[in-house]
């Protein structure tokens, strides 16, 4: 008995030395690179944001190195997969704070694993540059905490304006059950008034559903509905917008920047003809005007990722690219990768034109972005084309 | 006294709490301390979720549902509405036991693939609860959670989290060990092997089997209040379905019916993501295969197979040295 | 109204079809081996995105989709011979964790061979709508429902009047009797795993020009496969089909007229309802719980 017991205890002690070995064994960083940290949703309902994001940053920090680094230091990677789990990311901000000792922090893919990192970050005071896209993130405004992408406010914005351009105001709203498509669906409701729209009509779908007739039924069934907003991302869009044809749904759909990708164009067929979106400038690269300054920067980025990955750009990758460009241009002006100099040096980012737009931060903004990073695209013969 | 000690009950209470008393010197910084704090929470989870699973025989596909119920009760009323944590957690914990209570008779009626389906369905119903009500949870990107305060004083280092969550894992164990070396314990042990004969022998099976389907949404509950005041941060993904089958796979990984097997099984499986992420795209592959490894090589789970090796080996040994009469077997 | 019912009933039965033939890929393999198959949804996945990939390699539909078949069932025959029966005489969760490990394996490797983005098939037959009764239907639903009654007629033929057939049913009743009676058990196993994996993947395949096919597809149809399954009762095919088109039609009419938010929610509390009245389901065998 005595002795079984002995071998249990043993075995146990065992196991965690063995764990504790593995866990620092595959750590082991050199001294000299400059060390950018990130966790993202590489895996998981996120994965489409995150997947381009993370492919990014290492084509990226591939090019910067061999351009010779920043500040005469090579850059390092080390990028962490937190699946879309809150709890996953917050030990992976803390493996990055702690155990790899980076400089700056990209990431947060999704809203929910950013605003879980956040206390994390501020205490330990790190530069973080979340990739996600509610306005939680930045408002109020947090001292160490930075976000490249839009936020959903602003995309309720954006589709509302052109709404009352187009003389619609009688809305339905149909939205997913992911963080992304309830916090937008809340923003827009929140600026529903303001912008003189009324929502009429309110559904809802599962993430994985696999068809929304019945939804797009009660809305068609719904009297007085003049255009129908489906804030989302993933195949739910796309399945909204085939079924929506299907019905023959005659009156105006809008996505929401979170389908800003070729592929919802292919996912959605011939019925994504006339769908409008606000997304950046990068969809429309090629048909930017040459005096548009974010042309070069959107253009370049497109044309490395797609050669380099073969498939098309989204602006997720996008948004990671930012991060990482404003990342080390603080850390060139700064002179320096210590985390309290690149900290306010972001602050004090002016005229950075990325993927998004143009930057423009200060103590009270820490996105820099206006209402004019984001152009109306609308879809015409298969492919994104500028409102005017 | 001396005998007393030797039993595998004390024996392993002792080497569990040497063991936690001794691992902060492995621990380098707090992200060390961050991993060993959720193993002690999943630790506590499975020590719970092994009564029902391992010593009852009723599989539960749903208790990141009561985890769930836990964390956002907890959330909820010390976060919105400014209770004491402590007083949170207590309520929190009621409604767990309340509901377990509650379905736990008509749900436990059911059979093998029944039961799981019913215990699947009831956590996914919890989790779309708290993912559609975001007025109250914050919806799929989560809410913050306000820190574990006593009097004025806000638990926040982890450093002191560990001792607490350390001292409560004991506790845990403990109460689980008494518990099944009870009355019990006995009767469920029984309606494992057969209900009908337990039945036929007078022992109530549904009232043992909603004690310890309660008992087990207790322990969930306590841990997921625990992990959301930890972590200060609380997201729905804690609630899924894949959380519950994580915690089921934890106990069996570990040896159902084994105590400290469950503590082996969460150390186990919350240590290799951490471990496997050179791995990068493989990780998930690698992940699924070393669970199909473990359970077809050692069906009965790490810690019950390598005690058989053990006890096999000393009985060699043993008879290799002198014919000797073989010692019981270990628990 | 009429003809909102009438669009929400159609919805639901196209829904209902696709869990049927998951169901009833659930339903062959436990009742050829008591083993409730949790990596049934990586079929239903790599029917899908099988044909894709050929497809994208100019293989034409009608060779890419019997060849994606082929591929699940091939794979479906590996997991019984590498991951189930190493494990006979297991318990029930420790088989249903080798097969959770089995599906978290396969979708890891879907994602190295493939990748994680989503994906598309033609619809077979075009994207001009069908008007019946003032209710709307693509061509594809109609190939779905079609597809789905041939299956479940050709399985009742199969299990009814084929020896083989009959073989397996006699394996699930009595697996030493069926033995002593000169049966291969291990054969009849095989074929389960191997014909449950094809009906998953025509599944897939059906489904991928409607809602599209990724790495990840095989979750919840796995998920809403295993609830149609035990809804209808585990092990009857006719259980499978019932329970099937009835969580399909419970979910789009409580989206349509309860709500949507709220319809996986209700359609669950309805599937707990009928356990608590009828604890094997809709069509489960009765009283014949092994002790």
């Amino acid at each position: 008995m005595m002795s079984s017991m002995h071998g249990l205890h043993r075995l146990a002690l065992r196991l965690g030395a063995a764990a504790t070995l593995a866990i620092c064994a595959g750590l082991s960083a050199a001294q000299e690179p400059i060390r950018i940290g990130a966790f993202l949703s590489i895996t998981g309902p996120a994965s489409f944001l995150g997947d381009p994001e993370n492919k990014t940053l290492e084509l990226y920090i591939e090019k910067l190195n061999a351009a010779g680094g920043v500040l005469g230091r090579k850059l390092q990677l080390i990028a962490y997969d937190d699946a879309g789990d809150a709890e996953k990311a917050r030990t992976f901000a803390r493996r990055l704070i702690e155990q790899d000792r980076v400089d700056v922090i990209v990431g947060g893919t999704t809203t929910g694993t950013t605003m879980a990192v956040v206390p994390l970050v501020e205490s330990a005071q790190v530069p973080l540059l979340s990739l996600a896209g509610a306005v939680v993130i930045i408002e109020p405004v947090k001292k160490w905490v930075f976000k490249t992408p839009h936020t959903d406010r602003m995309a309720c914005e954006k589709i509302f304006a052109d709404m009352r351009a187009r003389k619609l105001s009688r809305v339905a709203l149909i939205s997913g059950s992911g963080g992304f498509d309830k916090s937008m669906r809340g923003e827009c409701l929140g600026v529903a008034k303001k912008a003189g729209i009324q929502v009429l009509a309110d559904e809802n779908y599962g993430d994985r559903d696999t068809d929304m007739t019945a939804q797009l039924t009660k809305i068609r069934n719904t009297p007085g509905v003049q255009a129908v907003l489906n804030p989302g991302f993933g195949q739910g869009p796309a399945i909204v917008t085939r079924n929506f044809r299907q019905l023959g749904l005659k009156m105006p759909l809008y996505q929401s920047h979170g389908v800003a990708s070729k592929e919802f164009i292919r996912l959605s067929g011939e019925a994504a003809e006339g769908v409008r979106l606000p997304a950046a400038a990068l969809l429309v690269a090629e048909s930017l005007p040459a005096s548009d300054k974010q042309r070069p920067v959107v253009v370049g980025y497109k044309r490395e990722y797609e050669s380099r990955f073969k498939s098309e750009v989204s602006t997720f990758g996008g948004h990671a690219y930012d991060g990482l460009m404003l990342a080390v241009e603080a850390m060139k002006a700064a002179g320096s990768s210590e985390r309290a100099k690149v900290r306010d040096a972001l602050e004090n980012v002016r005229g950075y034109v990325g993927t998004a737009g143009v930057v423009n931060m200060s103590a009270k903004d820490h996105m820099g972005l206006d209402l004019s990073a984001f152009r109306m695209l609308e879809v015409r013969k298969g492919d994104w084309t500028l409102v005017p | 006294m001396a005998a007393r000690f030797a039993t595998p009950r004390a024996g392993g209470m002792a080497a569990l709490a040497a063991l936690i008393a001794l691992l902060p010197l492995g621990l380098r910084n707090d992200y060390f301390y961050d991993v060993a704090i959720l193993v002690g929470l999943n630790a506590i989870v499975c020590v719970g979720l092994n009564l029902l699973v391992g010593y009852a025989g009723q599989i539960s596909l749903g208790h990141a549902g009561f985890f769930g119920i836990g964390a956002y009760g907890s959330a909820i009323l010390a976060t919105r509405y400014g209770w004491p944590p402590l007083a949170a957690m207590l309520a929190a914990t009621l409604a767990a036991a309340a509901i377990a209570f509650a379905v736990g008779r008509p749900i436990l009626r059911l059979r093998g693939h029944y039961l799981a389906m019913a215990t699947l369905a009831l956590g996914v119903i919890v989790y779309m609860v708290i993912s559609t009500e975001d007025r109250f949870t914050g919806g799929p990107d989560g809410m913050t959670v306000a820190p574990l305060a006593i009097g004025g004083w806000a638990l926040r280092d982890p450093r002191l989290w560990y001792w607490v969550v350390g001292a409560l894992l004991l506790a845990a164990v403990w109460f689980a060990l008494n518990l099944i070396d009870s009355p019990t314990g006995r009767a469920l042990r029984a309606l494992h092997g057969s209900e009908v004969a337990a039945e036929v022998v007078g022992v109530d099976a549904t009232r043992h089997k909603v004690m310890v389907f309660v008992v087990s949404a207790v322990y969930a509950s306590i841990a997921g209040s625990l992990n959301a005041h930890f972590s200060g941060f609380i997201t729905p993904a804690k609630v899924t379905f894949l959380h519950s089958i994580e915690l089921v796979t934890m106990v069996v990984f570990g040896g159902m019916a084994s105590t400290f097997g469950a503590v082996v099984g969460a150390a186990a499986l919350t240590t290799l993501p951490q471990v496997l992420t050179p791995l990068k795209d493989y990780e998930m592959m690698v992940l699924g295969a070393v669970m199909m490894g473990t359970m077809i090589f050692m069906p009965r789970g790490v810690v019950p197979s390598l005690q058989a090796l053990l006890t096999r080996r000393r009985d060699a040994a043993a008879a290799a040295a002198a014919p000797a009469p073989r010692p019981g077997d270990g628990q | 109204m009429s003809a909102q019912f009438v669009q929400f009933l159609l919805t639901g039965l196209t829904v209902g079809a696709i869990y049927a033939l998951v169901a009833l890929g659930f339903s062959i393999i436990y009742n050829a081996s008591q083993v409730i198959n949790f990596a049934q949804g990586e079929f239903v996945m790599i029917g899908g995105m099988a044909t894709v990939w050929f497809a994208a390699a100019g293989v034409p539909y009608a060779a890419a989709i019997p060849l994606a078949v082929a591929a699940a069932a091939a794979v479906g025959l590996a997991l019984e011979k590498f991951a189930v029966e190493p494990a006979r005489g297991a318990s029930v969760v420790t088989l249903i964790i080798i097969t959770i490990g089995a599906s978290i394996f396969l979708r890891g490797l879907a994602t190295l061979i493939w990748d994680k983005q989503l994906h598309v098939l033609k619809p077979f037959s075009g994207d001009t709508p069908i008007v019946l009764g003032g209710a709307t239907l693509l061509p594809q639903s109609l190939w779905v429902l079609g597809v789905s009654l041939a299956i479940v007629l050709a399985l009742a033929w199969f299990f009814g009047r084929t020896l083989l057939g009959k073989a397996m049913l006699a394996t699930s009743n009595n697996r030493l009797a069926a033995q002593l009676a000169g049966i291969r058990v291990r054969h009849v196993l095989a074929l389960a795993f191997a014909l449950s994996a094809a009906l998953g993947a025509i599944a897939g395949i059906l489904i991928a020009p409607i809602a599209f096919t990724s790495y990840d597809v095989g979750v919840m149809l796995g998920l809403k496969g295993f609830a149609a399954a035990i809804l209808g009762g585990m092990g009857s095919g006719a259980g499978a089909v019932v329970g099937g088109i009835v969580l399909g039609i419970a979910e789009t009419m409580s989206a349509g007229y309860i709500s949507s938010a709220y319809k996986d929610a209700i359609a669950l509390l309805a599937m707990l309802a009928v356990l608590f009245f009828l604890p094997s389901g809709l069509l489960g065998r009765r009283g014949t719980e092994r002790v």
